[in-house]
């Protein structure tokens, strides 16, 4: 019963949805940028062609490579489920639950993202030096993780509504199930969307696991690299990866492709019940503080421990610390503007077309983020010497290949929130005669703003965090907190990197603020 | 209204300020400069950390007045951007951390032959046979030990023991590390491939700790997780200048006349770009001069290569060292190296 109501709400706001042909212009730019987004792929299949088959063979079948596969899978698996258990309902309390402070909690719950996860690994390495193998690498990669689920679904269920909840109650089912028929189909997207961003990161993450000790298959790229100097090896095992993220993206659609069709749109019916805690209120904070205090505030004190070292004051370098900072805030902004303009026609396509090429363009939009940052970078060495070598080793290309590796974080972002806007207002500005892109550019992209935002955010604090492909394509000479940071610890000397790693989580902080409910508040009010 | 759209343009106004401040050296501009005649220029590739390397460049620009572009990364990365980049690199000069890298580009046919007056200054086994690059500093493999629970004496003498149950689960390296391969073959062709094979498996058969790195592998020994760990001589060194010498846990133990206690060297290669560049051969002749080799001896206590320059003190010489006039940037031999450890699961 609940179902239907739902179902007629949606149909009446994305009715002509999906039957339309998508607009020439719309697709070519969606072709380009998922041109410029397989820009890697192309990149290894040269590469992993040009060992020949027999190398293939010869790497795919080494004993050790099953157990790599298998740690890989299972990690990626691991922490997205546990992600999702702890995101889901942290982001239920944030946005329905009446908490004490509760801005800062949904400022707190953002924050993760601003900690790069090798920073992460090594406060708890520095804690507890027997940390390794795979629960400390779940343990950390879930902590830095869990933002990218609770942050869509707190911005679902705020956009979202509790009067189906509320029909299913009065149908005589029960708060639990209420909410499974009324709630979850409408946080179901947003969920599927973070835990694919989770997954696809932990397949291309490398720092916590290397510092932990699990062998993954990024960790034995990374070698291939390192003592073979055979790219042909190293471009076979990336394949791999590739396959498996073009699987993790395939189920994501495939998921999500049910839910999307039952449940577009709730917009109009937007009434919000209020749950009261009372004596469940304690608990509820102790959730909503345990991943902040472990994820943010244990190597944030590590950091202040090695900070209070007085060699550590006296060998820093004001000036460079400022140059680095002002580094990492133009790259990073940068890279967010193209990831934007980039994920823009894919996001915009995805929420309003469908159809097999839709889903490619989609699929291929995502799957850079599933690479590791190494491949990536070399893959636009690749391209920028071939293409622009007039361009090679200068910051827009770096700012491009953070384009190009972060998209996806905003493409789910940008889907989302233009799918929330009924397609009959765009009807309405047609027949006042404006033109396709006006009436985009005036009611889809106004409407959908804030979450076009969240999507730049997005990319921009990964980006700030991002050291492998800095290292291979920035200027030479230039220099980001993430690299100052890296050429620290390379030399065991953490004293000396604190500095450097407590700025970088205090700049990655501001759109990790920006991104939380407090950020979206302030928004809003500009906007009126 | 008026927020957003002030927000866009300073945004993008700090962008462009931003983007172009930190735009750096042009490559392109770089890459003209390639003449036969000095240009007081030289764009180097770093494969070492800059807070070592950089005080050397700054010696050596006061020296010659030739200014150092200096591009750092690791080894293996710089390695793989310079396999990338081809005939098109902006850099001149290469110094790496490990052998095989040189090699790689030697094969790829990146590198310029380094003169004979030149290549002849360091003895041969620390440096490459054809003079496709040069050695520059030495470092050996040795036996890191938790001096907390275990005394020098009962440290094994040689990684032959290592098999034994008794050090079943105590021992760590980094199997996918340079300078640990580099170390099986050595045993490779010291021992023959029948034994390297039979202690390929012993060891792992014998539960070791895979650790990423060398760093990571003393960072376990000096945390008391871990009893021996296969590194390099002077990841002690780096770490007691952190904390002191009076600080480290971890002990080290030299292995004169074993394989486990072998010399891998570190080396600089010309690119081939800069065949005649007068400022890349300078800075060559720099690092194997005598003021280079001590810099290297009292900030990284690594081992000169150049004869007569002395080796860090309470260092065993060199020369008692195993060495076996190996060619380390052979890397048919270290693909069999590898081969041999992932047969093994090591790899």
């Amino acid at each position: 019963m609940s179902e239907q109501v739902a179902t007629r709400s949606a149909a009446a706001t994305t009715a002509t949805a999906g039957r339309r042909p998508a607009p020439r212009l719309l697709l070519a730019l969606a072709l380009i940028a998922c041109a410029v987004a397989s820009i890697p792929l192309v990149y290894l299949v040269v590469r992993a062609g040009s060992g020949g088959l027999d190398a293939a063979i010869t790497v795919l079948f080494r004993p050790r490579v099953p157990q790599l596969l298998l740690n890989t899978v299972t990690l990626a698996t691991a922490v997205t489920g546990t992600c999702v258990l702890i995101g889901v309902p942290t982001a239920f309390l944030l946005a329905r639950a009446r908490l004490p402070l509760r801005r800062l909690w949904a400022v707190l719950a953002a924050l993760p993202l601003a900690v790069p996860s090798y920073l992460a690994a090594y406060g708890w390495l520095a804690t507890a030096p027997a940390l390794h193998g795979f629960w400390a690498s779940w343990l950390v990669l879930t902590l830095v993780s869990v933002p990218y689920v609770t942050l869509p679904v707190a911005a679902a269920l705020r956009a979202g509504t509790t009067g189906l909840d509320d029909v299913a109650r009065t149908l005589g089912r029960g708060p639990w199930r209420a909410f499974w028929l009324g709630t979850w189909p409408q946080i179901r997207p947003a969920t599927l969307a973070g835990a694919l961003l989770v997954c696809l990161y932990v397949l291309s993450e490398f720092g916590a696991v290397s510092l932990f000790r699990f062998p993954v298959l990024t960790t034995a790229i990374q070698q291939a690299y390192g003592a073979s100097f055979n790219r042909s090896y190293a471009a076979i095992l990336a394949t791999v990866l590739v396959l498996l993220a073009i699987l993790v993206v395939l189920g994501e659609q495939a998921a999500r492709g049910r839910a999307a069709r039952r449940f577009g749109s709730v917009a109009g019916m937007a009434r919000q019940r209020v749950i009261r805690l009372k004596n469940w209120t304690a608990p509820a904070i102790a959730l909503l503080a345990v991943v902040p205090a472990l994820a943010v505030g244990l190597p944030v004190a590590v950091l202040f421990a090695r900070l209070l070292e007085a060699e550590t004051l006296r060998a820093l370098d004001v000036a460079d610390l400022g140059q680095a900072t002002l580094n990492t805030l133009a790259l990073s902004a940068g890279g967010a503007l193209i990831a934007l303009l980039l994920a823009l026609p894919i996001g915009v396509l995805a929420a309003r077309y469908r159809g097999r090429l839709v889903r490619a363009v989609e699929s291929i939009g995502y799957l850079a983020l599933g690479l590791p940052g190494i491949v990536v970078g070399l893959s636009l060495v690749f391209f920028s010497l071939s293409v622009l070598p007039g361009l090679y080793q200068t910051a827009l290309v770096l700012a491009f290949a953070y384009g190009v590796l972060f998209m996806p974080k905003a493409i789910g972002a940008i889907r989302s929130s233009t799918a929330q806007v009924p397609t009959s207002l765009e009807d309405v500005s047609r027949t006042l005669g404006y033109g396709k892109l006006q009436t985009w550019w005036l009611v889809t992209a106004r409407l959908a703003r804030p979450g076009i935002a969240a999507g730049g955010l997005l990319v921009a604090v990964t980006a700030m965090k991002e050291l492998p492909a800095t290292l291979l394509l920035r200027p030479t000479g230039t220099d980001t907190l993430a690299i100052e940071l890296w050429a620290r610890t390379d030399v065991s000397a953490y004293g000396a990197a604190a500095p450097y790693a407590a700025t970088l989580i205090l700049v990655a902080a501001v759109p990790a603020f920006l991104l939380s409910g407090a950020g979206r508040g302030r928004l809003d009010g500009v906007r009126t | 209204m008026r927020a957003p759209r002030f927000l866009t343009t300073a945004g993008i106004t700090i962008l462009a300020l931003g983007l172009t401040s930190c735009a750096g050296a042009s490559p392109a501009e770089d890459a003209a400069a390639e003449s036969t005649g000095s240009d007081g220029e030289l764009t180097l590739y770093a494969g070492r950390d800059e807070a070592l390397i950089a005080p050397l460049i700054e010696k050596f620009t006061d020296d010659t007045g030739i200014e150092v572009i200096a591009r750092y990364g690791s080894s293996s990365e710089l390695n793989a951007l310079l396999l990338e980049e081809g005939d098109n690199t902006p850099a001149q000069v290469f110094l790496s951390q490990d052998a095989g890298a040189l090699g790689s580009l030697s094969n790829a046919g990146l590198v310029a032959k380094i003169p004979e007056q030149l290549a002849e200054l360091i003895p041969a086994g620390f440096t490459s046979e054809d003079d496709s690059w040069i050695g520059i500093t030495g470092r050996a493999r040795v036996i890191a030990y938790d001096g907390e629970k275990l005394s020098e004496e009962e440290v094994p003498d040689a990684v032959d023991d290592l098999i034994a149950p008794e050090w079943n689960g105590r021992v760590g390296f980094a199997p996918g590390n340079a300078s640990m391969q580099s170390f099986v073959t050595a045993y490779r062709v010291l021992e023959g491939e029948e034994a390297a094979d039979a202690w390929v498996q012993g060891i792992s058969e014998n539960s070791p700790v895979l650790t990423e790195s060398n760093g990571a592998t003393l960072d376990l020994v000096n945390s008391g997780q871990l009893d021996i760990g296969l590194i390099n001589h002077y990841y002690w060194f780096e770490d007691a200048a952190e904390v002191g010498a009076d600080g480290m846990r971890a002990q080290l133990k030299f292995l004169p006349g074993d394989a486990g206690g072998m010399v891998n060297v570190t080396g600089a290669a010309i690119l081939s770009s800069a065949a005649e560049d007068p400022d890349a051969l300078e800075f060559l002749e720099y690092l194997v001069s005598e003021a280079g080799q001590r810099y290297f001896v009292e900030n990284t206590f690594e081992y000169p290569l150049l004869p007569g320059v002395d080796a860090p003190e309470g260092l065993p010489k060199l020369e008692s060292l195993v060495n076996a006039d190996l060619d380390l940037s052979n890397l048919a031999s270290l693909e069999q190296t590898q081969e041999l450890l992932a047969k093994y699961g090591l790899l």
